[in-house]
Parts: structure tokens; C-alpha cells; sequence
């Protein structure tokens, strides 16, 4: 008798567990049934799209576009990219807006999956097809004699300007090296691509220069070598080379130097600073590590859950961050030299990318939030020419 | 098939029976040697093994200050090469290496990827089978227990990975990954094992409700508690923290750090802090050791490190990392190359190849441990007086002439 009470109560607490568990599912779970209506629809938005874009002969007025300022080589305005998966739509990239100015480093710093990379495999087209689509927003690259509006810029266009005007550098060099293919030959390749008319004798030797350009002693012995045959360091430097092969407007550099140890990074940040003087072309540098961000980034974009929740001049970042965010970001890294008792740290998590709550998205995280951000969420507040922050806090400033 | 890589598949064919070629080729000539005089063969081979892997150090006198006492350790990889896998070399990842850890402190351990750092931990833990040195916990050489001892203590030595997502069983709820090992070790009695397993949970910031979910429920920095909780709930009083945040956002690492911390005040515990993030372990530790190809080339208290170091290395390192102030100026050393193989290791100081201050003597002679001041250990010939005057060479000058 004893015994099956202890059954009974051992049940309904089983049972009780259960249904909390089920209740904290429920946020993240879908049905089949309603997993395959999504799908369906999401096969209908992504086919339109897709089939928008594979059209023949496509005018260039419909991708031509103007630079709101000629002195900047890329302008991201309002871009929206989502992912259409089963589950529902992830918005990777929630209307961002920003400026790379020629010849300058932007720094685009966040947590992992706030939308760095997407933003910039959108500059690209590379964002993953066709469940992965720039949806809305313009992204104006501006070429010096044109300026094209990536979102329309048809496919066969894309690939005269990807590794001719814009280039970039991956975290992990190893997945965009060839490993069957000798270094000297991957070179070799995107310099014959872009440039028809060299001799093999001339590629060879540009081929050659570049490798010495990038600070490789042994260029020659390199040339032959097969990629795992180079430490992590001499391939991103082989990776910058190649990028480096068609003198690009922009760099994309898209966490450079997280997969190396801090001797082998300083020696590559060293090296993406010299040549960027050298070549005189722009970089987006992301990463989410804020010292080399100050390292390195004259203007600093900050990305909170796919969209910008502060920008302005490294200076202005660094030393007088204003949305929450920024802030518990910048105390939560100690800092060599200066011991402190105990670290800042921001309570709890980012939020599910697939159901994002109206109002201001960093709420739930929120120390110092006030009536107004239960409402909606909050627009860009101007604190001068450079800095800008998406924060109800600052919004009375605006007014005066 | 596309042409490229029909190529690519022939180049390494290509490689593939020119490597094999080399192999029988080196494989006749080993076979040689050994059939005209097996036995010499056999006892140059012993000789050759055994001056490579020599075991000496003086026996430690056991301080009850101390939890943990390294002695000395070493631990080689063998290489193995051809047809019969003969040992071919050796991978020093830990060369001989002395360091201890006060009860209820932390000691980190900085160095590149690839110095040793994890092999250290994984030595420390016996996972791994010493090649030589001392282990003493609480005074007693772990290497020395029998199985029935082992068993005993392993519960008291605990390790959290860097990976939260591989070192997670995924077919077990979480409430289970806690608890298994806790019921095989008989922890708690089995009326208060519910009561247990909740209080850990919280004590590591997750709720009761998470013991039915699974690991792939969880995000990176949750999974890294419940590896936390899993070491905590076997009462250890060691833990071997392996790079526990290097896989972390910066807000996560926080939490992270500040909880190892909060555990540490509330149980006692004692930590091998290892990352390769100077910043953290500045901020965890109380004492830091600075790794380099297998060696401890300087170990101090924190402060000492970090405001007066003196090693070269730990000089460049520090001057590697990038400050989050875009008004700070850089005087940075940057150090050419980058760090070399640990089967084949630099003759004298292992660092003479990318060292500023290289003199003649550190290609030649592996230089001393130095205690500059007390509780503070350099290896490095700069700072052995007595060497430098009989070769008549002015430290001071060597170092004022590189800054
Ligand atoms: N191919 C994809 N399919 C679905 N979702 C994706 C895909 N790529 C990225 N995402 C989602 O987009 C968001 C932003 O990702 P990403 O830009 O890679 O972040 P990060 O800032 O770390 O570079 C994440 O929530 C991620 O899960
Ligand atoms: N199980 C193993 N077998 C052979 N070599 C190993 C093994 N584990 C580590 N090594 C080698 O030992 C050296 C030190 O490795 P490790 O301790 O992992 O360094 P760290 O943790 O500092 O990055 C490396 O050169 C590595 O290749
Ligand atoms: S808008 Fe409100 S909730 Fe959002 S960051 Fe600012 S103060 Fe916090
Ligand atoms: S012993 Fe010589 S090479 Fe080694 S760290 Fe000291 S000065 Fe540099
Ligand atoms: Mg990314
Ligand atoms: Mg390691």
C-alpha cells in the first residue's frame, strides 16, 4: 500500500516535470503539420525571387544606382536577409544601414549570430540559396565608374566585380584553399581570370611578388608547396595574396585572425595595415573581438540580434559608449594590466532568432530600461554626425 | 568530372605511390642494418630510446601547503614510422616541467597552441601515461596508485573541456549526464541523490527543469555549466579547466568566469586554469605559468607577471595583445615566424629562434631555471649573472639596445 503511494507520487511528479518541460518546448517547437505549411510557403516567396533573378538580359538601369555620397565605396541601406527555413523566417539581417568610406577600415562587431558574416555574404551575393535571400534594401557598391545596387546586380555581373573589385578573407583559410592544387597555381588562377592578356612568364612573377608582398621570406619554395603543407599563418597570408591579386576597392575580412594564436594575429594585423596604405582600398573588418576592432577600425558598427544598435567613430565607441549593449560588452572583457575583482556580465541570452519580440530586442537583458521601450522598437538617435544609437535613453537628447 | 579536379586526383596519386616508394626504400635499409647485426641493432635502438627519454629528478619533499606538485614532468609522443611502426622520434610535448598549486588557489597556464598546455592537464589527470617526473597529489604520486587507489581518487581530480558541444553524450538528459558518475562513485545517499543533483544545478545557474532536457537544447554557455556541474557534483577538489570559455561569446565568458570563481570561494576549490587568452587568466588566477614548446620558460605570482616579467617570450606576448582602446599606443614586438615542431626542437633555448636578444651562448646551452626574486622562476641566460660575467657580456646592454 505504502509502496503504490510512493509510485503515485513519484508518477504525478514525473508528470508535472513533463508538462513543464512541454510548456518551455512550446517555444521552440513547431508541429509537422505546420512545419510543411511553412515550407510551402517559403518555396513560394523563394521561387519568385529566384526566378526574378535568373531572367536573361537584364537591363542595367534596373541595378544601376547613385551613391548617396561618392566618397564612400559601399553603402548598405535598410538591407534585410532572411533565411526561409522549415522552422520559420530567421532575420539574419534586420535593416542594417551603414557606410564603408573609401580607403577606411569599418569594423562590424557582435556575438556570434548577430549577423556579421550574413551581412557581409550579402555585399557578396553569397548568401546561401535560394532559403537565404536579400529581401528588401538596397547595398550600393560603387565601382569608381558605376555604382551597382548588389541586390539587383544579376549573377553573371556579380562575377566580374567578386575577386575583381571586392575580395575577401575567411576565419578559416584551409576551406577556401584548394588542398589537391600547389599555392603558386591557386595564385597563378585569379590572376589569369582577371587579367587575360599577362603571359604565364608575368602571372608567375606577379604570382611571385605578391607572396613577398604579404611577407612570405621563402616566395619561391612557397609557390610549390601544397596548402597543408603552410602553418595557419602563412595561409592567411596565401589567403591574402590572392585577395590582394586584382587590387579590390573593398576587403572583406571576415574574422581574419580568431582561428590564430595573438603572435601570429598581431603579425597579420600588422600586415593588413601596411597594405591597406599601400593599395589604398577599404576594409570591412568583422570580428568579435573588440581589440582588434580598436586595433584596427576607424569606424565601429555594432550588431545586436541582426541589426545595429550603435555606430560611430572608433573613438566615439570606445570611449564613449551609450547603448547598454555596448557598454556591458566592453565591461565584461577584462583587460591585461587592469585587474579588476569581478567581471560585468550581461544576464541571460540572446534571443531566438525566428520569434523576435516587437519591442526594443535587448529588453529581456536589459539593466537600465525604462516605460518606453515596452513599445516599439526604438529608431536611430543621432548624438552627432558620426554616432548613432538605437536607444529610447537618448531620445530626449534628440529633441533639444 | 571537371578537368581540375580530375588533376588534382592524378597529382595526388601521383604523391601517394612516390611516398609509398620512399617508405619500401627506408623500410629495406632498416631491415639491413638490422639482419648484419641484429643484436647490436636492437641495443643501439634501447640505448638510443633511453638517453631521449632520461628520468632523473630529485625526489620532492612533500609541502601540506600544496594540493597539486609537479615535478619534473615530461611527456613524449612517439612517432611511428613505417612497415613495422617502428618509433622513429619523439613529440616532446612536455619537457620537463616543475610548478605546485596552493590549496584553494588557481594556477594558469598561457603558451601558443601546440606548447603543451592541454597535454600538461591530460598528464596531470593520468590520462595519459607519464614519460617521466612526479605527480604528487596531496602528497601522494598518482602515477604509483594501484587501480583500487586510482579509482578512489579519481572523483577528486575533475577536467572541463573546451568543446561544451563534443564533450556532451547527446542521448542522455542532462539531469543523467550530472548524475551517473555521482551514483557509480557513491557521492550521496541515494534519498538525498534528487536533492543533490538539484543544488549543484543551481549552484551552476540552471533549473530544476533542465534535468529532462538534452544537451542539444542547450546553448554554448549553458552546455559549459552543465560540464561545470557534471565535474562539481563528484565533490572534487581539483579541477583541470581546459580553455573552459575560449569557445565562448564575450558576455558568456563572463558568466562563465565569474561562476568558476563563485565555486571556488564556495567549495574550496582548487583550479589548473589553461587558455590562451592572457586577459582571462590574469583575471582568474593567482599564479601563472607562461609555456613554450614544452617548457615552462617563466612562472610567478600574477602581479609578477603581468608588471614585471622578464622572460622574452612572455615580453612579446604580452605585447601581442590587441588593447580595446583605439587611443592606446602600441610599442609591439612582433615575433618573426611562428612556433616550431616539438619533435625537433631548437638546440639551446628553445625560443633562440625568434628571441630579440639571441645571444651566441642560447643556440648552444639550454640555459638554467633563474629565481630573479623569491616565488618568481625565468629561464632565460639574460638573467644568469654568473654565465654572463664569465663570458663578459652586460645584460643591461643587450636589452637597452633592442628597446
Ligand atoms: N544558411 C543558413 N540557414 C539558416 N540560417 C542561417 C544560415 N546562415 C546563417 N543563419 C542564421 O543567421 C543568423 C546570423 O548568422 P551569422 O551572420 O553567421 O552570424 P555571425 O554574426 O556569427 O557571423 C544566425 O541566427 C544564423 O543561425
Ligand atoms: N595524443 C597525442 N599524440 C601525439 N601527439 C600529440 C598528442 N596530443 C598532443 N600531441 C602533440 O603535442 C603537442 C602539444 O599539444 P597540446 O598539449 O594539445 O598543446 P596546447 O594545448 O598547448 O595547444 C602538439 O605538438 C601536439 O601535436
Ligand atoms: S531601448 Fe530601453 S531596453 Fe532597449 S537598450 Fe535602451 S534602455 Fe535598454
Ligand atoms: S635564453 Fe637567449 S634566446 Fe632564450 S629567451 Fe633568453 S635571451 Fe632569448
Ligand atoms: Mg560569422
Ligand atoms: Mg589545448
Amino acid at each position: 500500500m505504502s509502496k503504490n503511494k510512493f509510485h503515485l507520487s513519484a508518477l504525478t511528479a514525473v508528470f508535472k516535470k513533463k508538462a513543464v518541460a512541454i510548456e518551455a518546448k512550446k517555444a521552440h517547437y513547431i508541429s509537422g503539420k505546420e512545419s510543411r505549411r511553412i515550407s510551402r510557403t517559403n518555396r513560394r516567396i523563394t521561387n519568385r525571387i529566384e526566378k526574378e533573378r535568373k531572367r536573361k538580359h537584364v537591363p542595367e538601369s534596373e541595378y544601376l544606382s547613385v551613391m548617396r555620397d561618392p566618397n564612400n565605396v559601399v553603402e548598405f541601406d535598410n538591407v534585410h536577409t532572411y533565411f526561409f527555413t522549415d522552422i520559420g523566417t530567421v532575420k539574419a539581417v534586420d535593416g542594417v544601414t551603414f557606410d564603408v568610406p573609401i580607403g577606411k577600415t569599418v569594423g562590424v562587431v557582435g556575438e556570434s549570430g548577430c549577423g556579421k558574416s550574413v551581412t557581409s555574404l550579402s555585399l557578396m551575393q553569397l548568401v546561401q540559396r535560394p532559403q537565404g535571400q536579400t529581401v528588401e534594401g538596397e547595398i550600393r557598391f560603387n565601382t569608381g565608374s558605376k555604382v551597382y545596387n548588389i541586390v539587383k546586380t544579376p549573377t553573371s555581373v556579380m562575377q566580374t566585380l567578386r575577386g575583381n573589385q571586392m575580395s575577401m578573407i575567411f576565419q578559416e583559410p584551409m576551406t577556401s584553399l584548394n588542398p589537391v592544387f600547389r599555392i603558386g597555381m591557386q595564385i597563378n588562377e585569379v590572376l589569369e581570370l582577371h587579367n587575360p592578356e599577362m603571359t604565364k612568364t608575368e602571372v608567375k612573377a606577379k604570382t611571385i611578388s605578391l607572396l613577398e608582398l604579404v611577407g612570405i621570406a621563402n616566395a619561391e619554395g612557397v609557390y610549390k608547396m601544397y596548402p597543408h603543407e603552410l602553418s595557419g599563418g602563412m595561409r592567411q597570408r596565401v589567403m591574402i595574396a590572392i585577395a590582394l591579386a586584382c587590387n579590390p576597392r573593398i576587403i572583406i575580412a571576415d574574422e581574419p585572425t580568431t582561428a590564430l594564436d595573438v603572435t601570429i594575429q598581431a603579425q597579420i594585423l600588422g600586415l593588413l595595415r601596411e597594405l591597406k596604405d599601400k593599395i589604398n582600398s577599404s576594409i570591412m573588418l568583422i570580428t568579435h573581438d573588440l581589440g582588434v576592432i580598436a586595433e584596427m577600425a576607424d569606424f565601429v558598427v555594432v550588431m545586436y540580434a541582426g541589426r545595429i544598435i550603435e555606430k560611430g567613430t572608433a573613438e566615439e565607441i570606445f570611449k564613449n559608449p551609450l547603448h547598454p549593449y555596448t557598454k556591458g560588452l566592453l565591461m565584461s572583457k577584462p583587460i591585461v594590466g587592469k585587474k579588476i575583482d569581478r567581471l560585468y556580465n550581461i544576464p541571460g541570452n540572446v534571443p531566438n532568432p525566428i520569434n523576435m519580440p516587437d519591442y526594443c530586442y535587448f529588453k529581456d537583458r536589459c539593466v537600465k530600461s525604462i516605460d518606453v521601450c515596452n513599445g516599439q522598437y526604438p529608431p536611430m538617435i543621432k548624438i552627432s554626425d558620426t554616432h548613432y544609437v538605437a536607444c529610447y535613453l537618448y531620445a530626449a537628447k534628440e529633441e533639444k | 568530372m571537371d578537368k581540375r579536379a580530375m588533376h588534382g586526383i592524378i597529382i595526388s596519386v601521383q604523391k601517394k605511390v612516390c611516398d609509398v616508394r620512399k617508405k619500401i626504400r627506408k623500410f629495406a635499409s632498416g631491415t639491413g642494418k638490422f639482419f648484419k647485426n641484429p643484436k647490436k641493432y636492437i641495443s643501439d635502438y634501447k640505448a638510443a630510446k633511453k638517453a631521449i627519454i632520461s628520468d632523473v629528478y630529485t625526489p620532492l619533499v612533500h609541502n601540506p601547503e600544496n594540493l597539486l606538485e609537479v615535478n619534473n614532468l615530461k611527456m613524449y609522443f612517439p612517432i611511428k614510422a613505417g612497415l613495422l611502426k617502428r618509433t622513429v622520434g619523439y613529440v616532446r610535448a612536455v619537457d620537463g616541467i616543475s610548478f605546485n598549486i596552493k590549496k584553494g588557489t588557481t594556477m594558469g597556464l598561457v603558451g601558443e597552441s601546440g606548447c603543451g598546455k592541454t597535454t600538461v592537464g591530460r598528464t596531470i589527470l593520468r590520462l595519459y601515461k607519464r614519460t617521466g617526473g612526479q605527480v604528487l597529489f596531496e602528497g601522494r604520486d598518482i602515477n604509483k596508485l594501484n587501480k583500487k587507489q586510482l579509482r578512489l581518487i579519481r572523483p577528486k581530480i575533475q577536467i572541463v573541456f573546451q568543446d561544451p558541444y563534443s564533450s556532451l553524450s547527446p542521448r542522455m538528459p542532462v539531469g543523467e549526464i550530472i548524475g551517473e558518475a555521482v551514483r557509480e562513485h557513491k557521492i550521496v545517499p541515494k534519498a538525498k541523490f534528487n536533492d543533490y543533483i538539484t543544488k549543484i544545478m543551481n549552484d551552476c545557474g540552471l533549473q530544476d527543469y533542465h534535468k529532462d532536457r538534452y544537451p542539444h537544447e542547450f546553448s554554448g554557455g549553458q552546455r559549459q555549466r552543465i560540464c561545470i556541474a557534471r565535474a562539481l557534483a563528484l565533490n572534487p577538489k581539483f579541477i583541470v579547466c581546459d580553455e573552459p570559455v575560449s569557445a565562448l561569446d564575450v558576455s558568456i565568458q563572463a558568466q562563465i568566469i565569474n561562476l568558476l570563481k563563485d565555486l571556488q570561494r564556495e567549495y574550496g576549490l582548487t583550479y589548473l586554469f589553461i587558455s590562451h587568452d592572457l586577459s582571462v587568466v590574469e583575471h582568474i588566477s593567482d599564479t601563472v605559468g607562461v609555456m613554450y614548446l614544452g617548457d615552462l620558460v617563466e612562472y610567478a605570482s600574477t602581479e609578477m607577471i603581468f608588471h614585471n616579467y622578464k622572460h622574452p617570450y612572455t615580453e612579446a606576448l604580452l605585447s601581442a595583445i590587441p588593447m580595446p582602446d583605439p587611443t592606446y599606443k602600441m610599442n609591439r614586438i612582433i615575433l618573426e615566424g611562428s612556433i616550431p615542431s616539438p619533435a625537433n626542437p631548437p638546440s639551446g633555448c628553445k625560443f633562440h629562434t625568434r628571441c630579440r636578444y639571441c645571444m651566441d651562448i642560447c643556440s648552444k646551452q639550454k640555459p638554467k631555471v633563474i629565481e630573479v626574486e623569491p616565488g618568481h622562476q625565468v629561464v632565460c641566460h639574460l638573467y644568469d649573472k654568473e654565465q654572463l660575467n664569465s663570458l663578459g657580456i652586460d645584460p643591461e646592454e643587450i636589452v637597452k639596445h633592442e628597446k
